[in-house]
């Protein structure tokens, strides 16, 4: 048919210069660095032009990119293709024709070069980079509008405006990447910003000590990063060379090696074990997710960046771009039950359990993300890409509207207070805008139909079922009934019932008395960082056109925000009601926009079609595809399972061609299961409404103080409000148990040994003795004058000519050591 | 040891006995840089063992090197070290206490060392011999520099820039 | 010429130079011993290109050089600010590394 025509798919000045998209913000970070201070709006100017600018260059990528693919099908209906309906087709996989491969357009340099190998810099684009850049810059771009006004007077605002461009130029660098060293450099340049964002108001301790703690925990998952990267550099380097004429860096050559066959099955499972683990880090799924909510010390448009578009996307993403890897490294092709899903699974559980007991409303959000995320984690380890990308695209949108409105609250209605129980409550009077955008996206965070989240999270839930996993189906639709639940109990307290404390214009600036009143409100309820996210910003608001400096009483009744704050709102809560629609699956398949544009095709490629654009540069493909004869009655048919043996990802390649993306299977929308997950999200509303009207409202005595009555339900409580003692496991065991004991064994070895060894026997021994005069004969005596502390600063003092430090010594030992293994390796190799 | 080999096949004689002496001056030296009692003096000793290196890359046949260490070793580092032992005071004199209570220690990890590495290098190498070779133009040398190992050695101006700084913050006096 | 010369040579001197780092109490004496060790390492650069017969050994030898000087320079800096700071460049009476 097509196989040898060669047919020119369009491009444009956009697709190829959307290394730009990337460049820009990084280079408006420097000039804001640099020269923010001096200019007329402290820099805030450079961040907002910068990313105004990304977005149009990734805006008309993004239609660009569309007619691109428009194009290749125009071109194939000219080489006489026969097709049906123009969109309506099942993947070729599925029964249906035969689609092309539609080859993402690079622009790449090389970067860096070492004895051979080089280095790529630019962007490669196809659907699912294209998405996620306008996303990232249309996200960032309107929450810095939000700032603008969120964090006016700050007494680091041009430094947040900086930090803020570099965090959205880390992750439009790591999307458009060719290569993964360009996605570790985008990845690392994010964990950076993170840290200095997190800690931006580092004065406060528990503030940098979250940002140290969002560093380290990521840090546990970038090893896993470098690790997977080394190991799929050296599994994939041959056949990128041979084949492809590139590296084993370059993402397309990694997914084609992995859906090969000729990939070690070993070698993929541990690369993406290994990858995996980074994007648990990342995006901070079980058991990682510790780092999340502690991130909700910083200001809230980081929040809102952080959660919805840049970071923690970046795991799924990742997860998504070298999808083949994890494909076959988890056997997701043959229904395996994949580490991806497992840990999804419990992620979705676990967080939004977690969520019924935060009283800072951010924290709620926070593990509201974490909950989504893992509903993405599960889409992509069951096989369920598009509504796992899908997912990633509406979250983004009513997520970080829900963090817009918790920032607009906090910043005029409850006096920069996050405490829903101390500071909030009836607002809805006083702020309607924010109510009105929260409500949206609360309905669309939830899955109520027709707002976004329905069409994204019941595609993933509808897929899981689909594909066979059948108790995971469960777990994602016992999600979405709490998601439900617990949006339902923060909505309530945030807007409904008695105003309370600074909601209420209750006079702000009295914190003991605050924290006593919170001890007797909530006996158990001990949230850590309440008291300190309420002092957030306090200092940097004194000269804030609200006037919230005074202490007068009617500056501080709440009060709706201003227009700077309200339009990134609203414009967020119109796209949470409508971006569903752009791949409504179930009301027929010419909705299915995302499917289309966004998903790549499972088509084999015949390598002489594969352009070489010469090593460390990213693959090019100039010819749609060898398409394979496949006649057009196949398509229609049931559930799609036609195509579950053959095609991409299902099985070798043939001679010469590769692979670039499995070929995933797509679920039909069925109209029970859509009523069975809308009835499960009405049951989960419903529950949560009457609870929250008998327990907050009415006082119900059945209800109040249940804890305290009820065994389990403290139990349960203290679990759930100690969140799982992860972090108790974290610091006190696994601190404490390995790296402690390490040290104490080092020490012990400098003790014992070292000094042993040169000092000899008697003079331990007079030491010893020395120490027993000093501390037994003459402390006990004098102990009772000098008292304790003296006694234990003495005797530190007897034990310090025991200590060694010595430099020599060290020198010794290490020499030594280094002579005793090099002995124990040349012993092995000899035998 | 290393004068013991002198005449086997193939090899240049010539070179192989100037190689002899001159090692075996520099392990004469080199174990009177670590015993002497006088620092100055063990300076000096430093000074006749870099030349020696010096004089072992041009048998090996790279100028370039050679040349380069007696500028920067002989002419610098050791200018330094001299500067460093007059503005400590070290008496020109011998001076007791140079060594650790605890330098026997050094003995035997050295040896041990020594024992490891001549086994593993006499088990390797045993007969290889080096080909005469005339000497490579330094040209090659720089295009080595500055097309395939450019990135060390823009690193390594950056930890050159880093050294000076460093050097100046550390020494200068508040 | 034999290559197990060379390599010996450069093996002894670093077993010379590392003797000197343990042994020596004078800061300055051990900073002259990690010179011998640099050196013995340079050598065995040198040795290896000269085997192969090509440049990457010399290349690398000369890198060698001059991380070997800017240490130095480092290196007599800390110890002159040292010996301000407590007029003694005796390395056993530093105790700030006390474990």
């Amino acid at each position: 048919m097509v196989a040898a025509e060669v047919a020119q798919l369009s491009s444009g000045w956009f697709l190829e210069n959307a290394w730009l998209i990337g460049l820009i913000p990084a280079v408006g970070f420097a000039v804001i660095i640099l020269f923010g201070k001096k200019l007329p709006m402290q820099g805030s100017e450079i961040g907002l032009g910068t990313l105004g600018a990304s977005l149009v260059i990734a805006t008309g990528a993004g239609i660009q990119w569309m007619q691109r693919t428009n194009s290749a099908e125009t071109e194939e209906a000219a080489a006489g293709v026969l097709r049906g309906v123009a969109r309506a087709l099942p993947r070729a996989s599925e029964g249906g024709a035969a689609e092309p491969f539609i080859e993402p357009v690079s622009s790449t340099w090389v970067w860096w070069q070492n004895s051979g190998l080089e280095f790529g810099l630019g962007s490669s684009i196809d659907g699912l980079s294209v998405m996620l850049l306008w996303l990232v810059a249309f996200i960032s771009f309107l929450v810095q509008i939000f700032s603008l006004d969120y964090v006016r007077g700050d007494r680091r605002y041009t430094h947040f405006f900086a930090a803020m461009t570099l965090f959205s130029s880390g992750m439009l660098i790591m999307v458009m990447a060719d290569n993964m060293v360009q996605v570790i450099l985008g990845w690392e340049i994010m964990g950076l910003c993170s840290f200095l964002l997190i800690g931006h108001w580092w004065e406060e301790e528990a503030n940098s000590v979250a940002a140290l703690k969002a560093f380290f925990t990521v840090r546990v998952g970038d090893v896993g990063l470098l690790v997977g990267t080394a190991i799929l550099f050296f599994g994939a380097n041959q056949y990128a060379v041979d084949n492809l004429d590139t590296n084993g860096f370059d993402l397309d050559a990694i997914q084609a090696w992995a859906l090969s066959g000729q990939a070690s099955t070993w070698t993929i499972v541990m690369a993406a074990i290994a990858l995996f683990i980074a994007c648990i880090g990342k995006s901070g799924q079980f058991p990682l997710h510790t780092w999340l909510p502690d991130a909700m010390a910083g200001p809230t448009p980081v929040s809102s960046l952080l959660h919805s578009s840049t970071m923690v996307v970046a795991g799924v993403f990742l997860v998504a771009q070298i999808y083949p890897v994890f494909w076959e490294g988890f056997n997701i092709a043959n229904g395996g039950l994949s580490f991806i899903a497992v840990i999804g699974g419990i992620t979705i559980v676990i967080s939004a359990l977690l969520a019924f007991v935060q009283d800072d409303i951010k924290k709620v959000l926070a593990y509201s993300t974490v909950s989504q995320l893992g509903y993405m984690m599960l889409g992509l380890g069951v096989g369920a890409w598009l509504p796992a990308v899908f997912h990633i695209f509406t979250h983004a949108f009513f997520k970080c509207c829900l963090f817009l409105c918790a920032g607009s609250v906090s910043h005029s209605g409850s006096h920069h207070s996050f405490d829903m129980k101390k500071d909030m409550g009836g607002l809805r009077k006083f702020m309607p805008i924010t109510f009105g955008a929260w409500v949206v996206s609360t309905l669309a965070l939830t899955g109520v139909f027709p707002f976004a989240g329905f069409w994204s999270k019941d595609e993933i839930i509808d897929n899981v079922g689909n594909n066979g996993y059948t108790f995971l189906f469960w777990v994602g639709l016992g999600g979405a009934a709490l998601t439900a639940g617990y949006m339902t109990r923060a909505t309530y307290l945030v807007f409904f019932g008695e105003p309370r404390g600074a909601a209420a214009g209750e006079h702000h600036d009295d914190h003991v008395v605050h924290a006593d009143d919170h001890a007797l409100v909530g006996a158990a309820t001990h949230s850590l960082s309440a008291a300190t996210n309420t002092d957030d910003g306090h200092g940097d608001h004194a000269d804030d056109d609200h006037g919230h400096g005074d202490h007068g009483h009617d500056d501080h009744g709440p009060h709706e925000s201003g227009k700077l704050i309200l339009f990134p709102i609203v414009v967020l809560a119109f796209l949470a009601t409508v971006s569903g629609f752009t791949n409504a699956t179930p009301l027929g398949e010419s909705w299915e926009q995302f499917k289309k544009y966004v998903e790549p095709r499972p088509e084999a490629v015949a390598f002489d079609a594969i352009i070489a654009s010469g090593p460390g540069e990213s693959v090019q493909l100039v010819v749609p595809a060898v398409a394979p004869a496949v006649e057009d009655d196949g398509h229609g048919e049931g559930a799609g399972d036609d195509g579950h043996s053959t095609g991409c990802g299902r099985g070798e390649p043939e001679a010469a061609t590769a692979c670039f993306f499995p070929a995933v299977v797509h679920a039909e929308p069925k109209f029970a299961k859509i009523l069975l997950s809308l009835a499960v999200v009405a049951a989960g509303y419903a529950a949560a409404i009457a609870f929250c009207i008998a327990f907050y409202k009415r006082r119900d005595p059945r209800l109040v103080g249940l804890t305290q009555r009820s065994r389990v339900a403290r139990a349960g409580y203290k679990f759930l409000a100690n969140k799982y003692y992860l972090d108790h496991l974290y610091e006190k065991i696994i601190v404490r148990g390995v790296a402690h004991p390490i040290a104490d064994a080092a020490y012990w070895i400098n003790q014992k040994v070292l000094d042993g060894a040169v000092n000899g026997v008697g003079e331990g021994g007079k030491r010893a003795g020395n120490w027993v005069y000093d501390n037994i004969d003459q402390k006990l005596v004098d102990g009772a004058v000098n008292g304790s502390g003296l006694v234990a600063s003495e005797s530190g003092h007897a034990m310090q000519p025991m200590q060694s430090g010595k430099v020599n010594q060290y020198g010794a030992l290490l020499f030594g050591a280094a002579a005793v293994g090099a002995i124990v390796l040349v012993i092995l190799n000899v035998s | 040891m290393t004068g013991l080999i002198v005449a086997a096949d193939g090899v240049n004689v010539a070179q192989n006995v100037g190689f002899g002496i001159i090692a075996f001056g520099m392990i004469f030296a080199a174990l009177c840089v670590v015993s002497t009692k006088n620092v100055v003096h063990a300076a000096l000793w430093l000074v006749v063992v870099l030349g020696g290196v010096a004089a072992q890359y041009i048998l090996a046949a790279a100028e370039f090197v050679a040349v380069s260490q007696v500028l920067v070793y002989i002419g610098a580092v050791m200018v330094l070290f001299l500067f460093g032992i007059m503005l400590t005071r070290a008496r020109i004199g011998s001076e007791e206490g140079l060594n650790n209570t605890g330098w026997q220690l050094g003995i035997p990890v050295a040896l041990v060392l020594l024992g490891l590495m001549s086994y593993v290098i006499v088990d390797t190498v045993r007969d290889t011999i080096i080909p005469d070779r005339g000497p490579a133009p330094t040209e090659a040398l720089a295009d080595q520099i500055l097309s395939p190992y450019l990135v060390p050695f823009l690193a390594i101006s950056f930890v050159l820039l880093a050294a000076a700084i460093g050097a100046i913050v550390l020494a200068r006096k508040d | 010429m034999l290559a197990v010369n060379f390599l010996l040579l450069a093996a002894v001197l670093f077993c010379i130079g590392v003797y000197g780092v343990i042994a020596r109490r004078n800061a300055v004496m051990v900073l002259m011993s990690i010179e011998l060790i640099l050196n013995a390492v340079n050598l065995n650069l040198i040795a290896f290109a000269v085997m192969n017969g090509n440049q990457d050994g010399q290349v690398f030898a000369l890198y060698v050089i001059a991380i070997a000087a800017a240490e130095v320079g480092v290196g007599l800096a800390m110890v002159l600010m040292i010996y301000r700071n407590r007029k003694s460049i005796a390395l056993d009476e530093l105790s700030e590394m006390k474990g």
